[in-house]
């Protein structure tokens, strides 16, 4: 089944999910390509989008499955594609014999923690203290209701930078799957930790999806 | 983006719809062009980026290379507190600058129930709501839809209307604004020239006069403006201009397909239906025009669904010839073809039961009445032959849901007629029990009804609105007739349509009326999460109005009516005779079975409908 990798970036990430679905889809009819269709008495199109983002997310590293109703020249498809998609939408590279999903493992995010009046003194080494503990629960939204879950083991690795006087800059990698961190977890923790470290604005971005070998998934 | 609005989407529901970006936006760089509209729907984006009015228009006005048209909706309750609290001015999808930047504010105004959203879009822009308030060539604002017809309420707030179809007078106003603003002319100066264009409206130059019981006495023009302006239509939809190339919003909107308008006016004449009327004279497109268009926007758009639309579909004359140029097409790139408003006559019925998706929904009816007599007093031909005959053929075919949509309080409705419904209902599930292929899976009928509501430019703009009460009474004695486990009933709350009645035929009065319900809080008012009856009594009790005068008060025959100042096309004379055939319970035979004299065809050059 081939493969597409794709950004999301400016506006489109006010895109949800499922719109992005039609999106897409509508993208492959306007490059003149269609997606092969499911049986059954609502056909649908073949095409997947693996680990959805959340609303308001951005991301360089994007996937999606997808099926072809004929044979299509993978190479040529995303400028074909680019040329009818919205703003925001970029497709980088297609190609077949993606690895098994079951291969992707980890998520390397950024989180851009903005302070209008500047970053709290010491906000940074803070944050290192508070990664450093033993275990750190946060609460969630469950599907019952909230739960309490300690993200730490779901954190391999991470950093913390200052690019300037109102910013700071958490890079991190996150379990993406069995079980599933959602890098914002991590604001909420510094929310619910460091009072004094709450941003009056965070950035979240995507900035790649890996392996269980920490290679960028293909 | 701007920093404000970045921080306020992620607490918003929806925000794709707040930040435009969407295939085939039209963006142009401002600095180069010379006229700027803000082209606002007030209602949401979802509804109103279905109106295919607005995406004509839209194309229209960007087709100038002078000028720059971007759109804007009525926000959601969230964002307008978001807004409210950044203290951001609203601003247009295209650019995200601020409305209140642009030289003209243009409404399309679909429905009553969002003239508040219309007082909301200004306000939120930082933009004064009176005509008045407003001095100078910046921020015109004029509107434009169904709405217009009678502009009456809208009077204070709104410059200046244009009537009818938009896709030639757009032209003519943007122009006369573009002369105005080259030569520093005034407002006023503006205003007058701008009246000469045909369809032009200016409700500031005439002056309404009231009788000491509340009616109208007189309306009287000034400075020489004519007794009526009259509407504009299109002679030839062929050569109209109707884009090829849509935007495709990236969230789902109420009508997420491509549209094709097969055709304006309605041959019918169903007594109750203003659209029928304002929308005459009957003008169909070409099957090539529509083929072209239909291949043209499906490509373009990559949508996977088109629609067939109009006021009544299945009369447009060439619809199996249509259907039959795109049935390849459509099977071969798994294009969902539908159309809507079928009706249930032998045609209609083959074309039904060939449309899969008709299978989802069911079957679905409008008799909008009970009885035969009922229906022959409103026009509406369709019988009860008709239905039970395309039931059977349904139903032996596997189908096992119905809708069927009524309307309660109709003129000479009695409750032999309320009851009647009840009696088709059953003669529906007799029908079933006889016919059905399957029954294991049970019969379910799905019944509505909705509060009618005297429109202006119908041949019942002059009758009495039932009270409220009268309305519960019927829709309670329709439910008590209707037992059957297999039938479900809704009914519309009856307090919103007393409003729209009272909107709908009001007058000048009904400005404060408006302004008073948006400064206590009415917005949305189509929403039901939004409408509220209460504020809205409370704001007529403030203005010292009763809304018995508008609903179930009547109007004389002989009363001037605020709306006499708009030539729809169709006359006075004509809505009356058939008022009286409304009492006489005779229809009128539809437009293609002979021309009823109705008035519409003045509009056309040759003076013949080609119905
Ligand atoms: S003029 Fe005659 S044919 Fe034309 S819309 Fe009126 S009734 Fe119909």
């Amino acid at each position: 089944m081939p493969r597409m990798r794709f950004s999301k970036t400016g506006n489109a990430v006010w895109i949800s999910h499922l719109d992005l679905m039609r999106a897409l889809q509508r993208g492959f009819r306007r490059a003149g390509v269609l997606l092969k269709h499911s049986q059954g008495f609502t056909p649908h199109p073949v095409l997947s989008i693996a680990l959805p983002l959340s609303v308001g997310v951005s991301s360089d590293y994007e996937i999606a499955d997808f099926e072809l109703d004929a044979p299509t020249d993978l190479a040529a498809l995303p400028a074909r594609l680019n040329a009818a998609l919205p703003k925001g939408i970029e497709i980088l590279e297609c190609y077949e014999d993606g690895e098994k999903l079951k291969h992707l493992k980890w998520l390397e995010a950024r989180l851009t923690l903005i302070y209008d009046a500047g970053v709290p003194a010491q906000a940074a080494d803070q944050i290192r203290t508070l990664f450093a503990r033993p275990s750190l629960e946060v609460e969630k939204h469950g599907k019952n209701g909230p739960v309490t879950v300690d993200i730490l083991p779901m954190l391999h690795a991470y950093s913390v930078t200052q690019p300037d006087e109102t910013t700071l800059a958490l890079t991190a990698t996150v379990s993406a799957q069995n079980p599933t961190l959602n890098p914002l977890l991590l604001l909420t923790a510094i929310e619910a930790e460091l009072p004094a470290c709450k941003p009056d604005f965070t950035r979240c971005h995507r900035i790649q999806i890996m392996n269980e070998a920490f290679h960028a998934f293909r | 983006m701007n920093t404000k609005l970045e921080r306020i989407l992620p607490r918003v529901q929806k925000p794709a719809r707040y930040v435009g970006g969407e295939y085939n936006e039209i963006v142009k760089d401002k600095t180069q062009t010379d006229v700027n509209v803000a082209f606002c729907f007030p209602d949401t984006y979802e509804i109103g980026m279905s109106n295919v009015g607005m995406r004509i228009l839209y194309a229209v006005m960007n087709d100038l290379p002078w000028c720059a048209c971007e759109r804007v909706f009525a926000p959601w309750g969230d964002m307008e507190d978001e807004l409210r609290k950044a203290r951001l001015p609203l601003w247009c999808l295209e650019s995200q600058d601020p409305v209140r930047d642009f030289d003209m504010i243009a409404f399309s105004i679909g429905y009553e129930m969002c003239y508040t959203n219309i007082l909301n879009v200004l306000d939120l822009s930082g933009i004064p709501l009176h005509s008045s308030e407003r001095e100078g060539l910046h921020n015109i604002v004029f509107a434009g839809g169904t709405c217009a017809y009678n502009p009456e309420p809208l009077a204070d707030f709104i410059d200046f209307f244009s009537l009818g179809e938009g896709e030639e007078i757009t032209v003519e106003i943007l122009e006369c604004y573009r002369r105005a603003k080259q030569a520093g002319w005034d407002k006023q100066t503006f205003l007058r020239e701008v009246a000469k264009i045909d369809g032009v409206y200016v409700p500031s130059f005439y002056e309404h006069v009231y009788n000491e019981d509340g009616t109208l006495k007189q309306i009287i023009p000034l400075g020489g403006a004519p007794k009526t302006a009259r509407k504009r239509i299109m002679q030839n939809l062929d050569t109209a201009r109707y884009p090829d190339k849509m935007i495709v919003p990236s969230t789902e909107i109420v009508h997420d397909r491509m549209n094709l308008e097969v055709m304006r006016g309605c041959i019918r004449g169903c007594r109750f239906c203003q659209a029928g009327f304002v929308y005459r004279p009957v003008r169909p497109r070409s099957v090539q025009t529509l083929h072209d268009q239909a291949i043209g926007l499906l490509e373009d758009s990559g949508c996977h669904e088109i629609t067939l639309s109009s006021l009544s579909t299945s009369d447009y004359r060439y619809l199996p010839e249509l259907m039959a140029s795109l049935e390849d097409y459509c099977q071969e790139k798994k294009i969902n073809l539908s159309v809507p408003s079928l009706r249930a006559d032998n045609f209609s019925r083959e074309l039904m039961l060939k449309l899969q998706k008709v299978r989802k929904s069911g079957l679905t009816f409008a008799p909008e009445a009970g009885t035969q007599r009922l229906r022959d007093a409103i026009n509406k031909n369709v019988t009860e032959e008709e239905i039970l005959e395309t039931c059977k053929i349904a139903f032996s075919g596997g189908w096992s849901n119905v809708k069927l949509y009524f309307m309660l309080g109709l003129p000479t409705e009695t409750d032999e007629d309320v009851l009647g419904i009840a009696d088709l209902v059953y003669k529906i599930l007799k029908t079933w029990r006889e016919n059905a292929s399957n029954k294991k899976r049970g019969l379910r009928i799905h019944v509505a009804t909705a509060f009618f509501v005297p429109k202006p430019f119908t041949p019942f703009q002059w009758e009495q609105q039932i009270t409220p009460e009268e309305y519960t009474r019927r829709q309670r004695l329709l439910k008590d007739a209707m037992l059957s486990k297999s039938v479900e009933y809704n009914w519309h709350a009856p307090d919103l349509s007393q409003l729209e009645a009272v909107l709908a035929r009001g007058d000048r009065r009904l400005c404060r009326v408006i302004e008073t319900a948006w400064r206590r809080g009415a917005k949305l008012d189509g929403w039901l999460e939004y409408f509220d009856y209460k504020l809205w009594m409370q704001a007529l009790r403030d203005c010292g109005i009763d809304p018995a005068f508008y609903t179930t008060r009547g109007y004389a025959e002989d009363e001037v009516l605020p709306w006499d100042s708009i030539d729809v096309g169709v006359t006075k004379r004509f809505f009356l005779r058939e008022r009286e055939r409304a009492y006489r319970s005779e229809i009128t035979p539809d437009c293609r079975a002979g021309c009823a004299g109705c008035g519409a065809n003045r509009l056309l050059e040759g003076g013949v409908c080609d119905a």
